[in-house]
């Protein structure tokens, strides 16, 4: 049959083959209407004064004047949520890496252990967490109730702008059990040949997880190092929900500007040219991510179909 | 002798982590179904885990919600804007996969890479002129916006995934079906999508959770307490009384995690399956 292929595609293609666009036209439609359309009048609005119900005003570069030289709170939450990015997508990578490696040899009850330590996982960005995570860190608190018990001083965990946004960011990091997951999925799949190699040759542990495991499963970590930063640039609900941006801001993350400007004081132009800046910044990284990836990233197959 | 020792104690070392680590991870969890049980002055008074009386009292009286509207409605409301989105979304991603992963048409190559672009399109960039095209559409304050992208394929990590799925099945299966004169829309459903079945059920428990868990979209599109899903009456909840009153937010919050650990539980095998094969082909 794959001969059969072949020749089909120097002759051009079959009318079986035209079916496809039936089949991919929802995609087609959405990504027209509801995803490129979208994209490119963001684009356009954050260059006019615009609020809902009105038409566009053009002016220009205004706003990303405004923003860059006068809102002294843009820089503060463009500081913030880098920030939480340097912390949370580290803090989760980390974690998740450490365990897998720790759980990936000969335990009992693998599976038990994998499902439960996946559990918080279940409650990216829900509301119900992000209150109880809320509760736990008052000042009466669960968390400092702890830290008396133990006659540690108690810390003010959601009123002092040096710990705000770190207790916002220990919410993330608790939810690292899909990437762990993930990990521990890809370990499975190093040869053992490589493993018993490394042995025979006299590499000590330490040597072997550098430069055997690390090596063997970066493509994993790619994935999900990209994933994260995309979605940790974009944090609004936690912030929102917990610290609803305070103490003075420390936690008044890119996100809850966004949505303050648009969508509270409907300058939709505006928070238009700080989506750009978000849009900017995964840009920029992911393609510094990817530039670099040939250099540290190790695919098996190249991943054409 | 000595060594067997050494290996005991080294595995009853690996274990004792390992319940550490657990015990870090699911307190909290725990901790909150107590608390519902517990007053103010008990949450924030003492340090033990389990309340001085089960008492449901802080159910019945969060339940009544803002008093116009209760759970009931609220409950409702997630469940009319979730149930209809997951099908929608597993139904258009299958359609989607199955055209980019059986069939051999122009201009492919780029259609493929714009979808995979999208899987990196962050929501901030698009939600306001979307916010305007539904408004214009008369969708806001509804859940169409949640359908209508999910019938249009709006959230191309299912399709991909499904596309990687796809690719794990033979085409002779295809190619067979077609010798044999069956259509495409046929082969498809009759003799594919049976295949696919662990796949499918992957993708819709995820959407299921993202847009259950989802508060962004649901803050923006639906602004009448009437129509709130849970997550938004949640965070109403807080701003209620001058004193919140933490047993009652934590019923209805814990409630609200409920189903999700349920469906957690009842469909586990699909949650870490799904999440292993769909990442590690990234």
């Amino acid at each position: 049959m794959r001969s059969a292929k072949s020749a089909v595609k120097k002759s051009g293609y079959t009318k079986r083959d035209y079916q496809a666009f039936i089949y991919i036209a929802p995609w087609l439609i959405g990504f027209a209407i509801l995803q490129l359309y979208p994209f490119l009048m963001s684009l356009f609005y954050s260059f006019n004064e615009y609020t809902i119900g009105a038409v566009p005003e053009w002016v220009g570069l205004k706003n990303y004047i405004k923003l860059f030289t006068q809102d002294t709170e843009f820089w503060n939450s463009l500081k913030v949520t880098i920030v939480y990015t340097l912390y949370t997508v580290p803090g989760k990578l980390i974690m998740a890496l450490a365990v897998a490696v720790f759980l990936n040899r000969d335990i009992k009850g693998i599976n038990l252990i994998r499902t439960l330590y996946y559990i918080p996982s279940l409650f990216g960005g829900s509301v119900a967490i992000a209150i109880l995570w809320k509760l736990m860190f008052l000042e009466n608190g669960l968390v400092n109730s702890f830290l008396q018990a133990m006659s540690l001083p108690t810390i003010s965990f959601l009123g002092d702008t040096k710990y705000a946004l770190k207790t916002i960011c220990s919410l993330e990091i608790w939810q690292f059990g899909s990437s762990m997951v993930m990990f521990l999925a890809a370990l499975k799949q190093v040869p053992r040949s490589l493993y018993e190699a490394a042995e025979i040759d006299g590499a000590g542990k330490i040597r072997i997880f550098f430069t055997i495991t690390i090596p063997q499963i970066t493509s994993i970590i790619f994935f999900n190092l990209i994933m994260q930063i995309i979605q940790a640039l974009q944090n609004f609900t936690s912030a929102f929900v917990i610290t609803d941006g305070g103490p003075m801001k420390s936690t008044y993350v890119l996100g809850m500007k966004l949505y303050k400007e648009g969508f509270s004081y409907f300058k939709m132009g505006y928070a238009s040219s700080i989506s750009w800046v978000v849009f900017t910044i995964i840009l920029v990284v992911s393609l510094v991510l990817f530039r670099s990836s040939s250099a540290w990233v190790y695919y098996e197959d190249q991943g054409d179909f | 002798m000595k060594k067997m020792k050494n290996t005991k104690l080294k595995k009853f070392i690996d274990y004792l982590v390992i319940v550490i680590i657990g015990v870090i991870l699911l307190y909290p969890i725990f901790w909150m179904f107590f608390a519902t049980f517990k007053s103010n002055e008990e949450i924030y008074s003492s340090i033990k885990l389990f309340p001085k009386s089960f008492d449901l009292k802080y159910y019945i009286a969060g339940w009544k919600g803002t008093g116009k509207f209760t759970y009931t409605q609220f409950f409702l409301n997630t469940f009319i804007m979730v149930v209809p989105t997951t099908i929608l979304t597993v139904a258009s991603a299958a359609l989607v996969a199955y055209g980019f992963a059986r069939f051999h048409f122009p201009c492919k190559k780029l259609l493929f890479g714009l979808l995979i672009a999208t899987l990196m399109l962050p929501n901030a960039v698009i939600i306001i002129p979307r916010y305007t095209l539904y408004n214009k559409f008369g969708w806001v304050n509804s859940y169409v916006p949640f359908y209508a992208q999910a019938a249009l394929a709006c959230n191309p990590f299912f399709t991909y995934m499904l596309i990687q799925f796809f690719r794990g099945l033979p085409k002779e299966l295809d190619e067979s079906a077609h010798v044999d004169g069956c259509g495409t829309f046929r082969t498809f459903v009759q003799i594919l999508l049976p295949l696919m079945k662990p796949a499918l059920f992957s993708a819709g428990v995820f959407q299921f959770l993202w847009t259950y868990n989802d508060y962004f979209n649901s803050l923006i599109f639906i602004n009448s307490v009437k129509k709130y899903p849970i997550s938004l009456a949640l965070r109403m909840s807080l701003d209620a009384e001058s004193v919140v009153q933490w047993g009652q937010v934590m019923a209805m919050s814990f409630l609200a995690v409920l189903p999700v650990i349920l469906l957690f539980f009842a469909a586990q095998k699909y949650f870490v399956e799904g999440i292993a094969t769909s990442g590690l082909k990234g």
